[in-house]
């Protein structure tokens, strides 16, 4: 797998993160060596192989249906970087 | 004896039996973290005040007959990507750098319950990622045998400050390896619990497939005493199971008579430094003169462990890692605009480039068009890892093998190849991959001093069995017992 530039600045878009063009650079140089490497993964015969998901038997785990924690939204609020009137407050969305 | 030298069991009991106060104790931790921490950067916030609060508090429980655990009153440090209410949880981040949980994580509610007494929060890579504490947002831990070196990762500050002696026991979290590497690293023991062992309400999740709380002390006996006290269902966490009681006292006590373990041939293989196999088969002979059948088998899925977890680890990291957004908690960038610029200049600032590279190998595995190759081919070589597991526990009781393939690595020297860094994971991912336990403990020093750890990997929610194997390895070795202030 080729790493080029393009493709980092689209992951840089996807992961919603901008880098300078001097950590893109070493950023391509980066994921081509660890990419390089896990292509080893393609020497292992997966064929007919299931995908695993959970390493044990555990489905459908729910809890009874109950509320059991209590009103806390200025403790909660207190940690935003910004907030007014009980709301988190962001930058304007819409002009 | 010292407070300081004391075992945390060995502390508890002598609590019981009142020859040492509880607030005696936190002092004498507290003095330890004033004088030392400066120079070793173990905790990133030490909760002075609220400890000996805490420690008069419990002192009243225990004479009351509130607090009956054998750790009742014991302090005890928690790596910071476990939720503390009321006391900074950074994950070592910018991005969470002040970011002050409102809830309790379930371990820490029930060491609270169990009558521990929290000294701080302990240093790490950012996030979890990085297997040398260098990631850290707030700056490097070092390693207390040789101060220019690593201590692992990313768990690091929780095994130096044991190894310094600032904390008896610990809590770290292991998502590839993360308890046991720096354990080895820093000359202690610590246990990666079987996934679901332990509720991971509460800790800040990296890879939610692997993350695994476990506890961090100088022998498998305080392992063992804090594992039972944060080991069982909670409703809080869907992945967590409900299993037989721990049986802390036949763990503690030690027996490997009778036990058939295994050494992966491939854990043996090239790259691993000669001095560290030398030690672990050296501790493979003493499990046989204490009772254990060894034998060697093959185990060729080694080879491909480290790229199967990469693809998984990131994948569920970038996933998980995209709540930090700098609305709802945490930094938020003062330089934005707009919406979108907030998101992208937040992110930017405020997460290390070890974080930001996870992210974007994560986008990039799950992305459409590389999903199928990449992310789909990690699940199907896990099912395979899973399988050789499984098929090597038809055979044996436990496996052995060394943790790491190297001792401490100097500052500096694994942070600028991030690939380099990524392959020392090589005979730790697999157990998390897996979900099985692993109790890495130390056996022996290289030629510069520095410990050499190993690990008793086990079959699922067997603790019980690889704490007791290495608790009966401490009975007959004295590794555990070297401390970087005798050196």
């Amino acid at each position: 797998m080729q790493i080029d530039k393009t493709l980092v600045m689209y992951l840089e878009k996807l992961g919603r993160i901008e880098l300078s063009e001097e950590q893109r650079a070493a950023c391509e140089k980066d994921l081509q060596s660890i990419l390089d490497y896990i292509d080893t993964l393609n020497e292992l015969d997966t064929e007919g192989v299931e995908p695993a998901s959970h390493s044990f038997p555990v489905a459908n785990v729910v809890r009874e249906d109950v509320v059991t924690n209590t009103a806390r939204a200025d403790v909660i609020l207190a940690n935003a970087p910004d907030s007014r009137e009980g709301c988190f407050a962001v930058p304007k969305t819409v002009e | 004896m010292e407070i300081l030298d004391m075992s945390a069991l060995a502390l508890g009991s002598a609590i019981r039996e009142k020859q040492i106060g509880v607030r005696e104790a936190a002092q004498a931790y507290l003095d330890a973290i004033e004088a030392q921490d400066g120079a070793l950067h173990c905790y990133n916030t030490v909760c002075r005040d609220e400890a000996l609060q805490r420690a008069d508090e419990v002192q009243k429980g225990i004479d009351d007959g509130t607090y009956t655990s054998p750790l009742a009153g014991v302090p005890v440090g928690i790596k910071d990507n476990i939720c503390t209410k009321g006391v900074k949880t950074t994950c070592s981040s910018k991005i969470l750098s002040n970011f002050v949980p409102t809830y309790d994580a379930t371990v820490v509610q029930k060491l609270h319950a169990a009558g521990l007494v929290t000294l701080g929060k302990l240093n790490m890579d950012e996030f979890a990622m990085g297997s040398t504490t260098e990631t850290s947002y707030t700056g490097v831990t070092h390693n207390p045998w040789d101060l220019d070196r690593v201590p692992g990762g990313s768990s690091g500050g929780a095994a130096a400050a044991v190894a310094a002696r600032l904390a008896p026991v610990t809590l770290g979290s292991d998502t590839g390896g993360s308890i046991r590497q720096p354990a080895s690293f820093c000359g202690v023991s610590g246990l990666k619990p079987t996934y679901g062992a332990v509720s991971r309400y509460g800790l800040v999740a990296y890879a939610s497939s692997l993350d695994q709380i476990g506890p961090l002390a100088h022998d498998a006996a305080d392992c063992a005493a804090l594992f039972a006290e944060i080991e069982g269902k909670d409703p809080m966490d869907g992945t967590s199971m409900e299993n037989p009681k721990f049986d802390f006292a036949a763990a503690a006590a030690g027996s490997l008579a009778g036990k058939k373990i295994g050494l992966p041939a491939d854990y043996f293989g090239e790259g691993l430094a000669p001095e560290v196999r030398a030690a672990v088969e050296a501790a493979a002979k003493t499990c046989e003169t204490l009772g254990a059948t060894v034998e060697t088998f093959p185990m060729p899925i080694v080879k491909y462990a480290v790229p199967a977890y990469y693809i998984i680890a990131c994948a569920e990291a970038c996933s998980n890692l995209s709540r930090y957004d700098g609305i709802k908690y945490g930094y938020r960038s003062p330089n934005a605009e707009n919406l979108m610029e907030t998101y992208v200049k937040t992110r930017s600032e405020g997460f290390g480039m070890e974080v930001k590279r996870r992210i974007m190998l994560g986008n990039f595995v799950l992305s459409s068009g590389y999903y199928d190759a990449y992310y789909n081919k990690a699940l199907k070589a896990k099912k395979l890892i899973q399988q050789s597991f499984f098929d090597a526990f038809e055979k044996y009781d436990m496996l052995l093998g060394p943790v790491a393939p190297t001792t401490a690595l100097k500052l500096g020297e694994n942070l600028s190849d991030p690939l380099k860094m990524y392959l020392g994971d090589i005979y730790t991912v697999m157990i998390n991959i897996a979900g099985v336990p692993s109790m890495a403990l130390p056996c022996g020093f290289d030629g510069a001093g520095l410990p050499i750890g190993m690990q008793f990997i086990g079959k699922p929610f067997c603790e019980a069995e690889i704490l007791s194997a290495a608790a009966a390895f401490q009975q007959a070795t004295d590794f555990h017992k070297q401390s970087p202030q005798q050196r």
